[in-house]
């Protein structure tokens, strides 16, 4: 069964997390729960490390050599970094949308069917009925019903990325991580995103990494603020880092910041 | 102050040189109006024709090549009254008696270069797969050289290991009594075409390798991750994403190792039998269309000969087998590629 009948009001809850790349700190002890189904937002500059945390959450630093995450992840109660947790199982749970629209080289049809056929779904009408559920879940459906054999690169940037998020949600997830995914399209194809992660909301949870402070505003419920901190090394090399400043509901936090920081990058003037 | 004022005259001097030298590299009419006509650049000039002597030197010299070929074959076809039906199907090769069939050499070429790639195409993929996919960077950094010391091995030193190791060791297992050869008799003939095959697919098993590699390491990132989001295990991307957006360059890799199955020579001059015999059973001796030629060339051969003008139409065959490789490595690569963005 999907997300609904999770009981946990928290969908992940971060205690004092750390990741390193080679044994460089990247994130430094970022602590925060993300409530289920309700959009939570991830802003800040570029290389505060709000990326990192997103693809902590399933894992998929995993992919990187020399990646290492300490402290304590859970997901509706679970430690993700359990040595007996297999990462295939967490990714099969928490979906993933890129930046940029990744769809594979193959048809409309197979695109979707992909994540299902994974888990062993071979028959016709089950694959053709999820294929279009999660189409019209996306709101890709009416647009392309007629030719589903067509290839999903033929499709234009917004329409890929909705794509890519039926692909996502044809596995029935209990949670999407969206890395920046409207920062390759434009406003009218952002604008259809936005509307989809509305409606999306209502049965997942969804954790987006943005750049965008309108767009956090607009469809996010709660807003994580990261930053950057420096430190000049011994041998002359300064050392960059990430950390959450400022966590709060969306409308707090960019109207009443506790934070000087954050007020200072709600504001534009740094970022 | 008044280094300033000094740094300013000096600018000012400076940009006054830099006129005078201008002046003397433009070209001005007398009134002091420039002169935009072009002028003489000799060297472009000569560097563009030795360029285009260059690739025209490459051209000329395949078509040069193939007029030979195909005009001393066609004084076979004439002279001997040879019909093209007659050379392709006839299944005995005997200048000297008026038989140009070339099924015999044919079948041989066709028979050590499908084992030669029965060998390399599987093994060379899963190499590739190994190094691009699963090997960690500084195996992979100490495996890519020695593919590349595989590959620069003289085919002379192939072919001697042919016969002295390969053959006699896959006689030793074939030929000696067991549960599938009970009275031992002699399957594998001493020349075969079974070793030289093998061994060929070793020797075209780093080209697969490399080929193959580098098609696997253009699949984007980004499909890959795309494949992992959704819960696919390492071998399901390989599967289901990388080898099918790599298809093209696999296809590609496996037709140039299959070119140069088709044209090598010196493995199979070695090993695989020193006469033509048209049998499909690759146990048994049978000459390729390559160790034929290079056998009756180095002999007493005199032009306008008849087994002079029938070494040209082996070559001609080759020759259009190895462009008919190539077309259709082209039209595969075209076909199949998988544009990403």
């Amino acid at each position: 069964m999907s997300a609904t009948n999770s009981g946990s009001a928290y969908s992940f809850e971060l205690k004092d997390m750390n990741v390193y790349y080679s044994d460089k700190l990247a994130v430094d002890s970022v602590t925060l729960s993300i409530q289920a189904r309700k959009i939570t937002a991830f802003i800040g500059p570029s290389g505060c490390g709000k990326s990192t945390v997103l693809r902590a959450l399933n894992r998929m630093n995993d992919l990187i050599p020399g990646a290492k995450v300490t402290g304590d992840v859970r997901f509706m109660g679970r430690n993700l970094y359990d040595p007996n947790v297999d990462p295939v199982e967490v990714r099969r749970r928490i979906g993933m949308v890129f930046q940029k629209p990744n769809p594979f080289p193959k048809s409309i049809y197979d695109n979707v069917a992909y994540g299902p056929r994974l888990l062993g779904i071979r028959q016709k009408s089950t694959l053709d009925d999820i294929v279009e559920n999660s189409l019209k879940s996306a709101f890709l459906w009416d647009e392309v019903k007629g030719d589903l054999k067509k290839s999903g690169l033929a499709l234009s940037g917004g329409q890929q990325q909705r794509l890519c998020i039926a692909r996502t949600i044809a596995v029935e997830p209990e949670v999407i991580l969206m890395d920046e995914p409207c920062s390759a399209l434009d406003p009218i194809a952002t604008q259809a995103i936005e509307d989809l992660m509305l409606e999306l909301v209502k049965k997942y949870t969804i954790v987006i990494v943005t750049h965008n402070m309108g767009q956090a505003q607009r469809v996010s419920d709660f807003t994580a603020f990261y930053s950057i901190r420096k430190a000049a090394e011994a041998d002359g090399i300064e050392r960059r880092w990430g950390l959450l400043v400022e966590y709060a509901p969306t409308e707090q936090l960019f109207s009443r910041p506790t934070s000087e920081e954050t007020e200072r990058y709600i504001r534009g003037e740094f970022g | 102050m008044e280094s300033q004022i000094k740094a300013g005259q000096q600018a000012d001097i400076s940009v006054g040189i830099a006129r005078d030298v201008f002046r003397n590299v433009r070209r001005a009419e007398a009134d002091g109006r420039p002169i935009l006509t072009q002028r003489a650049r000799p060297f472009e000039d000569a560097a563009r024709i030795f360029l285009i002597l260059c690739a025209m030197l490459s051209i000329f010299t395949t078509i040069g090549i193939l007029l030979v070929l195909g005009n001393e074959s066609l004084l076979l076809f004439i002279n001997e009254g040879l019909s093209l039906i007659e050379f392709l199907t006839g299944t005995e090769w005997r200048p000297q008696s008026g038989s140009f069939g070339i099924l015999p050499l044919l079948s041989a070429t066709i028979k050590t270069s499908v084992i030669a790639m029965l060998v390399a195409t599987p093994l060379g993929l899963g190499a590739a797969i190994y190094l691009g996919e699963y090997a960690p960077q500084r195996l992979r950094a100490a495996l890519k050289p020695i593919l590349e010391l595989l590959a620069g091995i003289p085919t002379v030193v192939y072919g001697y290991f042919a016969i002295s190791f390969m053959t006699p060791l896959l006689r030793g297992l074939l030929n000696s009594p067991s549960f599938f050869n009970p009275n031992g008799t002699e399957i594998l003939q001493f020349y075969n075409n079974v070793s030289p095959g093998i061994i060929m697919g070793i020797m075209i098993f780093p080209t697969i390798v490399s080929m193959s590699e580098d098609a696997l390491s253009a699949v984007p990132r980004a499909l890959r991750e795309a494949s992992y989001g959704l819960g696919a295990t390492k071998f399901e991307t390989i599967i289901r994403v990388i080898l099918p957006a790599a298809l093209s360059g696999i296809a590609a890799a496996i037709i140039v190792g299959l070119s140069r199955a088709v044209g090598e020579t010196m493995i199979v001059a070695l090993a695989s039998g020193a006469g033509p015999n048209y049998d499909w059973n690759p146990f048994v001796f049978a000459e390729t269309m390559t160790a034929h030629i290079a056998r009756i060339s180095s002999g007493d051969l005199s032009y306008g000969s008849v087994d002079y003008e029938s070494l040209f139409s082996i070559g001609l065959t080759l020759f259009f087998l190895t462009l008919g490789l190539n077309i259709l490595s082209r039209w595969i690569t075209n076909k199949f590629r998988e544009v990403y963005q």
